[in-house]
């Protein structure tokens, strides 16, 4: 057994050490078909239902490359102010695993489609950093593997593995900054501050799912300390299984402290993989490889080299969404935000799905309402991001617009959106089987305001005498009667022609 | 000076999986270096200005539509697997003992 990690603590460690990160991000693109085969991109589904000789690894099978996530990646590397090269070529990259049925990864190398770019990221407290992109390139994604009889389904112990190829093959892009440093105390945050920024910019470009928990978006932290003063970069560490932003901050926090600990004690840091223990909020060690990596790259010789014209970039230049920064700045001028309120909808994740809702035909303000406080709530209730919810920016539009047609309360609006959070179905599909439709039949109201007003004959009096403000009881008897399906303002103005 | 040492050809046959004898690793690191050898005679001729080569074919940007076509069914996928369970392949276990 190895012993409980030491941990210092998070000040000490940043009073005696600088943090310097690396983040390398791997995001899979939503295109229809896998990077070299023809075989559905699709997450999910029966195991090896989505396979092909190519994807297999069969003799003689030979790969062609997807054009569409060509072009993604060129989106991608452009939005993230990188150069693009004007010829590359992808790469074999060999290793005996399983979860590549061809034995070796087709990736790139040496020649990455993008490279020497650059992405804004805004802190809580809106100080900007500027974190440097060293390339991002193209690549496929591995199979999944189940391993069968060891404990909690770790490989380590395992009697045999179980692989599923569906996702073997399917296209992959990896962003890779430069080291990140000088950003002290602040280093998770903004580690975190990137990946966010960076799914932003990528569900912009749709280009891919960014969905962290289906692992369409993943982060591996490189993170070292080196001693304040020293020039020479400490050894770092590589933790994976980072599966959400939260984790994100919390593995790049935990290794400093861990390092921090080993290195006070006149400890080193082994160079290692480390897989972040989401319940514990820890790293563990992951298999020490007996040998350094040595995976052969050499040119692919099954593709023809990638040589994008300038013309097609430049055309690719004219679609790329607006950089995530200037849309905040004018997001907060159009809705007139303060900066608190901005910062809170950029806190909240919710300044993509609120403008979607906007543009499905609701204002701002509802907008903002329904994601920023009921919805967050959800999210946070069920442990996920918001735009993790089963809810989509167009069916919140639909149920604002119901409410403010009067065909809904906002009470009733609640619960039509636990249906749809449910899985119930569209919003009109959830009004129509939960029967949440608001009772707008006149007599049927005047009948229970007349009953309600019978019940509280004092109050009656009242509102007859003038006093208008009595009116809500009766309302509120009303609601109750009708068990909240009842125009809350239609009622008040029955009650009160009632009464005069 | 040979181009390839002995040791370094013990190091590939490893990576490739390949259990090689001390006499094989006598034979072809020899073997390999008369090849290496005889291949190191195109860097006579390739002068500077000459990109190393690594495709015959004066080809570029072969792309394919980005549109599904019906690939194996997984019955048909897994005909061929020495083992399969659970609509998976089954391989040995991946860790040797030690690990």
């Amino acid at each position: 057994m190895t012993a409980v990690a030491e941990i210092m603590d998070y000040d000490d460690v940043v009073a005696r050490f600088d943090p310097v990160l690396g983040l390398e991000v791997h995001v899979e693109l939503h295109t229809n078909t896998k990077m070299f085969c023809s075989c559905a991109n699709v997450f999910g589904g029966e195991p090896n239902t989505n396979v092909c000789p190519t994807c297999l690894g069969l003799p003689g099978s030979l790969p062609v490359v997807n054009g569409k996530a060509i072009e993604s990646a060129i989106r991608i590397g452009l939005a993230l102010n990188c150069e693009i090269a004007e010829w590359c070529r992808f790469a074999r990259k060999n290793y005996f695993y399983p979860d590549q049925p061809k034995n070796f990864q087709t990736s790139q190398y040496d020649e990455p489609i993008a490279f020497n770019g650059y992405l804004d990221v805004t802190l809580d407290d809106g100080e900007v950093v500027r974190v440097e992109i060293e390339r991002a390139h193209m690549e496929e994604d591995t199979g999944k593997s189940l391993h069968v009889g060891g404990a909690t389904g770790r490989i380590h112990g395992a009697e045999h593995s179980l692989l599923d190829y569906n996702r073997a093959g399917v296209p992959l892009i990896e962003i890779v900054t430069k080291t990140i440093s000088g950003t002290g105390a602040r280093a998770p945050e903004v580690a975190r501050a990137y990946v966010s920024t960076l799914r932003e910019l990528l569900r912009a470009l749709d280009v891919s799912d960014v969905r962290m928990d289906q692992g369409s978006l993943r982060c591996d932290a490189n993170v070292s300390l080196m001693p304040k003063g020293a020039s020479e970069l400490g050894t770092r560490t590589e933790t994976k299984n980072v599966n959400s932003l939260r984790s994100v901050e919390r593995a790049v926090r935990f290794e400093m402290c861990r390092q921090g600990a080993v290195l006070v004690e006149g400890g080193e840091i082994v160079q290692e993989t480390r897989h972040f223990e989401e319940a514990s909020g820890t790293t563990r060690a992951g298999r020490r490889k007996e040998t350094s990596e040595d995976y052969r790259y050499f040119p692919e010789p099954d593709l023809v080299p990638v040589a994008p014209s300038r013309e097609w970039v430049e055309e690719l230049r004219g679609t790329l969404p607006e950089p995530p920064g200037e849309r905040r700045a004018r997001i907060q001028a159009e809705w007139s935000l303060t900066d608190a309120e901005m910062r809170d909808l950029v806190n909240a994740g919710a300044v993509g799905l609120v403008a979607a809702t906007v543009d499905a035909g609701a204002t701002p303000a509802e907008a903002r309402s329904w994601w920023v406080s009921y919805l967050t709530q959800q999210a946070n209730s069920r442990g996920v991001e918001l735009a993790e919810l089963p809810i989509a920016p167009a069916q919140v539009a639909r149920v604002i617009v119901l409410v403010n047609e009067g065909a809904l309360t906002n009470k009733l609006a609640r619960e039509v959106v636990n249906g749809v959070l449910a899985g119930e179905g569209e919003p009109d599909a959830v009004v129509e089987a939960r029967g949440l439709k608001v009772v707008s039949d006149d007599s049927a109201l005047e009948a229970a305001v007349d009953e309600a007003l019978a019940a509280q004959p004092d109050v009656a009096a009242k509102i007859r005498d003038g006093k208008v403000a009595a009116a809500g009881a009766i309302v509120g008897a009303v609601m109750k009667a009708t068990k909240g399906q009842a125009d809350a303002k239609r009622v008040r103005e029955l009650v009160i022609s009632r009464c005069s | 000076m040979p181009s390839i040492s002995r040791d370094e050809v013990a190091h590939l046959a490893r990576l490739a999986r390949l259990a090689v004898t001390d006499d094989e690793l006598d034979l072809f690191a020899g073997q390999l270096d008369v090849i290496l050898q005889s291949v190191a005679t195109v860097g006579d001729v390739a002068a500077a200005d000459i990109p190393p080569t690594s495709h015959a074919v004066p080809l570029t940007n072969v792309f394919r539509e980005d549109v599904v076509r019906p690939g194996l069914g997984q019955q048909q996928a897994l005909a061929s697997a020495p083992a399969a369970e659970e609509g998976r392949f089954r391989v040995p276990r991946i860790l040797g003992e030690e690990a």
